[in-house]
C-alpha cells in the first residue's frame, strides 16, 4: 500500500512500468526495488527457505542480509530490495516447491 | 580494468561524503564507491530535525544533509563517484581493491590511502519463528516508507525503545500507520527523554521489561506473543500474552560492517558498546594498517552527526598525510574532534565514551 499523504516528504515517483510476478502483470515505478514494487501490491512473501521451505520476505531493505533473494528474468538469488524495477520484468518466488 | 586514485572512500554515506568534502580543492585524486543508485547513505531515510551546532546542520532534517553534501561532493572536479559498484575486496599481494560495477564491470582499484565508510547492518533478535514476513528491522521500515512512500503494514509493534525505536515510531504515525505498543527488554527507555516523550505523547504505550517470545503465524506475521522479564532478564512464567498484529520491528541495534577492515588486517577488537568488531584507531581516525582509516558506523555505531565529524575528521588527517592539506587543516581537525568530545558528554554519552576507550590508541604504529 502506497501512502498517499505525508506531513514533510513528497515522494516523487519515476515512470509507471508494467511486470509480472508468478505470472501475473503488475505495476510499479522505475526507480524503486523489485520488492518495493511487490510490497507497494501487497506482496510480502517473495522466497521459501531450501530445507524448510519457509516463507520469506524483506528483512534490511539495504541490501545486507539476503533475505529477498528471488528469479528476476530467469536469474535466481537476485538481491530484490535494491534492484530497481524495470519495463517488462519477470518476477518469481524463489524456492517454490523446495524438497523437504 | 585499472583505476588509479590518490584516495579511495568506500561508502557514499555522511562519513564518506564528509571525508570527500574534506579534500575539496587538495588536487588529489578521490575516488567514491557506492554500492546504491544514489549518495547519501542512510542519511535520505532520516525525515527529523538534527541537534547540535550550525556546522552540523541543527534544524535541518537528515535526508536534507544529504542532499546538500551530495550536490557539493559531484560539484567538485577532484572527486569521482561510481554509483552501484560494490567495493567486493582486497587483495594484498598487489594491493588494490577489487569493485563490481552494476553486477558486470570488475574493476582492480589501486589507491595511496582508503577511508572505510561502509556503516552498519542491522541487528536480529532470537526468537521462535523470526524469520516470518512482516518482521522487519526498524531501518527496513524506514526504508520503505521514508524513501518509497510504501507502507509496510497496518498494525505496527516495535521492540526496542534506543533512538531508532523511538523516531521510526513517530515516523510510523506521520505515515498514517498504528503503532500498537514499544516493548523494550530493559527497565529503562534507551533512547533521548524528547524522543520518549513525543510517541508518549502521541498515545503510543511503552512496555519496558517485556520482549517477544515468539511470532504467529504459518506464511505471514499475524501476531506475537509477548513476556514480562524479571531483574535477570528471565522470562517470569504467567505473563505470556498474544498481541494480533501484521508487522514486528526490530530495532535492537547494528553492527559495523566491518570486513573490508578484517581483509586489511587491522587489529579489531570486539567492542558490545559500539555494536560489534571495530578497527582499533587514533583520534584521526588511521587504523592500525597506516593506509587505512575509518568513518562512521564502521568505526563504532552512533549517529549521523558523529558520523560526519569522523569523516571530517578522517578526510582532513589523510590529505596531511599526502602532503597536500589546505592550511587550516590542525584548527579544523582539533574543532572536530571537540565536537565529538561534546557529544560523548554526561550519562548519555557514556556508554559510547566507554566503548571508544577501548579502541582508541593514541599513536600508530
Ligand atoms: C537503516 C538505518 C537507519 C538509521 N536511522 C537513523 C536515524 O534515524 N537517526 C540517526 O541518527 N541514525 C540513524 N542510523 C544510524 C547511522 O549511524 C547514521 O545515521 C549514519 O547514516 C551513519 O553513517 P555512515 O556514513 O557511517 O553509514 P551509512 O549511512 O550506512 O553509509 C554507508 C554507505 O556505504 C555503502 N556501502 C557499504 N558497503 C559498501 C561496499 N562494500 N562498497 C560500496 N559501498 C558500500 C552503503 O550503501 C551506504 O550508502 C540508521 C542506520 C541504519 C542502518
Ligand atoms: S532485505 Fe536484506 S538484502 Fe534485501
Amino acid at each position: 500500500m502506497r501512502i498517499k499523504e505525508h506531513p514533510i516528504i513528497d515522494f516523487q515517483k519515476g515512470k509507471t512500468v508494467t511486470f509480472t510476478f508468478d505470472g501475473v502483470q503488475y505495476e510499479g515505478f522505475d526507480d524503486e526495488p523489485i520488492a518495493v514494487a511487490l510490497y507497494a501490491n501487497g506482496i510480502k512473501t517473495l522466497s521459501y527457505s531450501l530445507k524448510y521451505h519457509r516463507p520469506r520476505g524483506i528483512f534490511c531493505c539495504i541490501g545486507n542480509c539476503s533475505s529477498c533473494l528471488m528469479k528476476v528474468n530467469g536469474i535466481p538469488n537476485v538481491r530484490t530490495c535494491t534492484q530497481r524495477i524495470e519495463q517488462g520484468m519477470v518476477i518469481e518466488t524463489q524456492g517454490k516447491g523446495a524438497i523437504k | 580494468m585499472r583505476i588509479d586514485c590518490d584516495v579511495l572512500i568506500i561508502g557514499g554515506g555522511p562519513a564518506g561524503l564528509c571525508a570527500a568534502r574534506s579534500l575539496l580543492g587538495t588536487g588529489l585524486k578521490v575516488l567514491i564507491l557506492e554500492r546504491d543508485p544514489f549518495l547519501g547513505g542512510q542519511l535520505l531515510k532520516q525525515t527529523h530535525m538534527f541537534f547540535g551546532s550550525k556546522e552540523q546542520y541543527a534544524g535541518t532534517r537528515g535526508f536534507e544533509i544529504g542532499q546538500i553534501l551530495t550536490r557539493e561532493v559531484q560539484a567538485s572536479p577532484n572527486i569521482t563517484v561510481m554509483l552501484e559498484t560494490v567495493a567486493s575486496g582486497y587483495y594484498p599481494e598487489e594491493n588494490f581493491i577489487l569493485a563490481l560495477e552494476k553486477e558486470k564491470k570488475l574493476y582492480q582499484v589501486y589507491f595511496k590511502k582508503v577511508i572505510v565508510a561502509t556503516g552498519a547492518s542491522e541487528k536480529s533478535l532470537l526468537f521462535e519463528g523470526n524469520d516470518l514476513p512482516g518482521i522487519y528491522g526498524a531501518g527496513a521500515v524506514q526504508t520503505l516508507m521514508n524513501m518509497y512512500g510504501v507502507m509496510p503494514g497496518k498494525d505496527i509493534i516495535m521492540i526496542g525503545s534506543g533512538n531508532i525505536g523511538l523516531i521510526v515510531s513517530y515516523q510510523l504515525l506521520q505515515a498514517g500507520v498504528k503503532v500498537k505498543a514499544i516493548l523494550e527488554a530493559a527497565p529503562t527507555v534507551g533512547g533521548y527523554f524528547v524522543h520518549a516523550a513525543k510517541v508518549s505523547r502521541m498515545g503510543i504505550p511503552i512496555f519496558t521489561q517485556t520482549t517477544v517470545k515468539r511470532a504467529l503465524g504459518r506464511n505471514a506475521l499475524e501476531g506475537v506473543e509477548i513476556v514480562s522479564l524479571d531483574s535477570k532478564w528471565q522470562y517470569v512464567p504467567g505473563t505470556e500474552r498474544k498481541w494480533p498484529c501484521d508487522t514486528l520491528c526490530l530495532a535492537v541495534g547494528l553492527s559495523p560492517m566491518s570486513e573490508l577492515l578484517w581483509q586489511f588486517q587491522c587489529e579489531m577488537r570486539y567492542v558490545s558498546e559500539l555494536g560489534g568488531y571495530v578497527a582499533k584507531r587514533n583520534p584521526f581516525m588511521q587504523t592500525t594498517h597506516p593506509d587505512v582509516y575509518i568513518a562512521g558506523d564502521v568505526s563504532g555505531v552512533e549517529e549521523a552527526s558523529s558520523a560526519m565529524l569522523e569523516g571530517t575528521i578522517a578526510g582532513f588527517a589523510v590529505s596531511k598525510a599526502l602532503h597536500k592539506m589546505l592550511d587550516s587543516v590542525d584548527q579544523v581537525i582539533q574543532n572536530s574532534q571537540t565536537f565529538l568530545d561534546e557529544m560523548h558528554v554526561g550519562t548519555i554519552g557514556e556508554k559510547i565514551r566507554n566503548g571508544l576507550a577501548k579502541v582508541e590508541v593514541d599513536v600508530c604504529l
